[in-house]
């Protein structure tokens, strides 16, 4: 059974979301994610200072199996990326919640991540997938 | 429908993860294909590979018919055991199948194809084989068993039937032996040394845990294709298929155009391309800058454009590597498209690793 810790919102396409105190938006790709898709070799991040919409495809993450696409889960603007992933995009695989995290947001709107599912209603939708 | 092999409850019980892969159900790993890579470059990995297709053919005119039929010549099989790689060619010239053949005795090869060709390939060779005195039986009752890596032989010969270890320790590489109703092989598809082995399917499950105990570990499918893609070993229907030549397909090496007179289907068409000059040759290619290749990215070099057919991550080298079908006059660089981008690869022979060195 993943992990899927309970502070933290989700996406239906499997990115987490952690709002910070300075305002930011943190965003990974789940423990579920990160399962599915195996050893990770490879991150390419969104450009950071970019608007984007909800849903736009903004970064690709490739294991060994397959490129995957990571989609904004709010409106807003990347304001970082995670540099540690460029030479070990595996860290990913060993912590997905934490050192693993790839991008940051500036949202537009805060409440938007209401808006998002929390724990145990993601937890229901990977068991129906 | 898809089908199980024999060892199905064993990949279950291993924590193996299940795929379809050509109508089988196949583990594509038992947890981390990047570990399972390096287990079988440093030590030893098993595989299942009981969904391949096992066919006897057997009669006076076996060598004969073979030698119809396949674009590399059985003439050259003078041992008992002896393998040949070759392919299996259409009118058109056009590849069916890769396989490897094995020399038993003058009335008898073994011959092993891919199970995702199973149906065209037995209708093919029985259609051929009618006008021969062969009979072509499949042996779907042998499973079959790949144990590979440094260390493969010794920990298998550790688990064989007594008389079975006694003849798999003699043997050369890229011959096999029978002993009993068992078949081992000294040949595999990782680039490192090996068994393939061929055993009756009721005893398989015992065999496989055997092997377990002695420190085998099961790998599963994405790790047999990033082996086989570092040791430069095509994978049909994805670097060459029926559209495609041998001489396209760096597979030149297996067509035995001596002696002359030896006609074997597709001939007359392979040899008038080689005669026009062939126009596309498949290379290796390394990618310099970050980013993964995969299969049908375009590539663009001097003097036009070309295809990745199969790419991956190479755990081995911790590069991204591909094998591509290029214009014969490229360069020692060019660029693959990914995304849009244009991303600097180096072309290379295609063979990127082996036996636990790299061949760059």
């Amino acid at each position: 059974m993943s992990e899927i810790p309970t502070d933290l919102r989700y996406t239906k396409s499997h990115e987490w979301v952690r709002l910070e105190e300075d305002g930011t938006v943190t965003v990974g790709i789940t423990d579920h994610a990160q399962e599915a898709l195996g050893d990770l070799v490879f991150v390419e991040p969104p450009e950071v200072g970019t608007d984007l919409a909800q849903g736009d495809a903004c970064c690709v993450v490739e294991s060994v199996k397959a490129a995957s696409d990571i989609y904004m889960p709010i409106n807003g603007e990347i304001v970082d990326t995670n540099p540690a992933l460029t030479d070990e995009p595996e860290i990913i695989n060993n912590s997905a919640y934490d050192d693993g995290w790839i991008f940051k947001i500036k949202p537009s709107d805060e409440d938007d991540i209401e808006q998002l599912m929390d724990a145990s209603s993601y937890e229901s939708e990977i068991e129906d997938e | 429908m898809s089908q199980k092999t024999c060892l199905y409850d064993n990949h279950v019980n291993c924590g193996g993860k299940i795929v379809d892969f050509a109508g089988w159900e196949m583990p594509i790993n038992y947890g981390s294909q990047v570990e399972e890579h390096h287990q079988v470059r440093n030590d030893a990995g098993m595989f299942d590979v009981s969904h391949m297709t096992v066919v006897d053919l057997e009669g006076p005119a076996v060598k004969t018919f073979l030698q119809y039929l396949l674009a590399n010549d059985v003439a050259k099989l003078k041992d008992s055991g002896k393998a040949l790689y070759s392919a299996m060619l259409n009118e058109d010239g056009g590849v069916i199948d890769d396989l490897i053949v094995y020399y038993m005795n003058d009335s008898w090869f073994r011959m092993v194809v891919n199970a995702a060709t199973r149906d065209k390939d037995l209708a093919w060779i029985d259609k051929q084989a009618a006008s021969f005195d062969v009979s072509v039986t499949e042996r779907s009752e042998l499973a079959m068993v790949a144990v590979q890596g440094p260390n493969a032989r010794e920990k298998a010969i550790s688990v064989l039937p007594t008389d079975v270890a006694q003849a798999a320790g003699d043997l050369k590489r890229f011959v096999g032996v029978a002993s009993g109703d068992w078949f081992i092989a000294r040949t595999g598809y990782t680039g490192e040394d090996g068994f393939e082995i061929m055993l009756p399917e009721e005893k398989a499950p015992e065999f496989w845990d055997a092997l377990a105990e002695a420190g085998v570990k099961p790998i599963g499918l994405g790790a047999r294709d990033t082996l086989r893609l570092e040791a430069g070993m095509n994978l049909y229907g994805t670097d060459m298929d029926e559209t495609t030549s041998p001489l396209t397909s760096n597979l030149g090496w297996t067509i035995a155009w001596e002696p002359e007179d030896r006609n074997f289907i597709g001939r007359d068409k392979i040899a008038a391309e080689k005669s026009a000059g062939v126009q596309q040759k498949l290379v290796g290619l390394v990618l310099e800058d970050k980013g993964v290749l995969r299969g049908h990215m375009k590539v663009v070099c001097a003097d036009g454009e070309g295809e990745t057919t199969s790419g991956s991550f190479s755990p081995s080298l911790k590069k991204s590597i591909a094998l591509a079908r290029v214009p014969v006059t490229i360069d020692d660089t060019c660029e693959v498209e990914i995304r849009n981008k244009l991303l600097k690869a180096k072309v290379v022979k295609p063979v990127f690793f082996r036996e636990g060195k790299s061949c760059l």
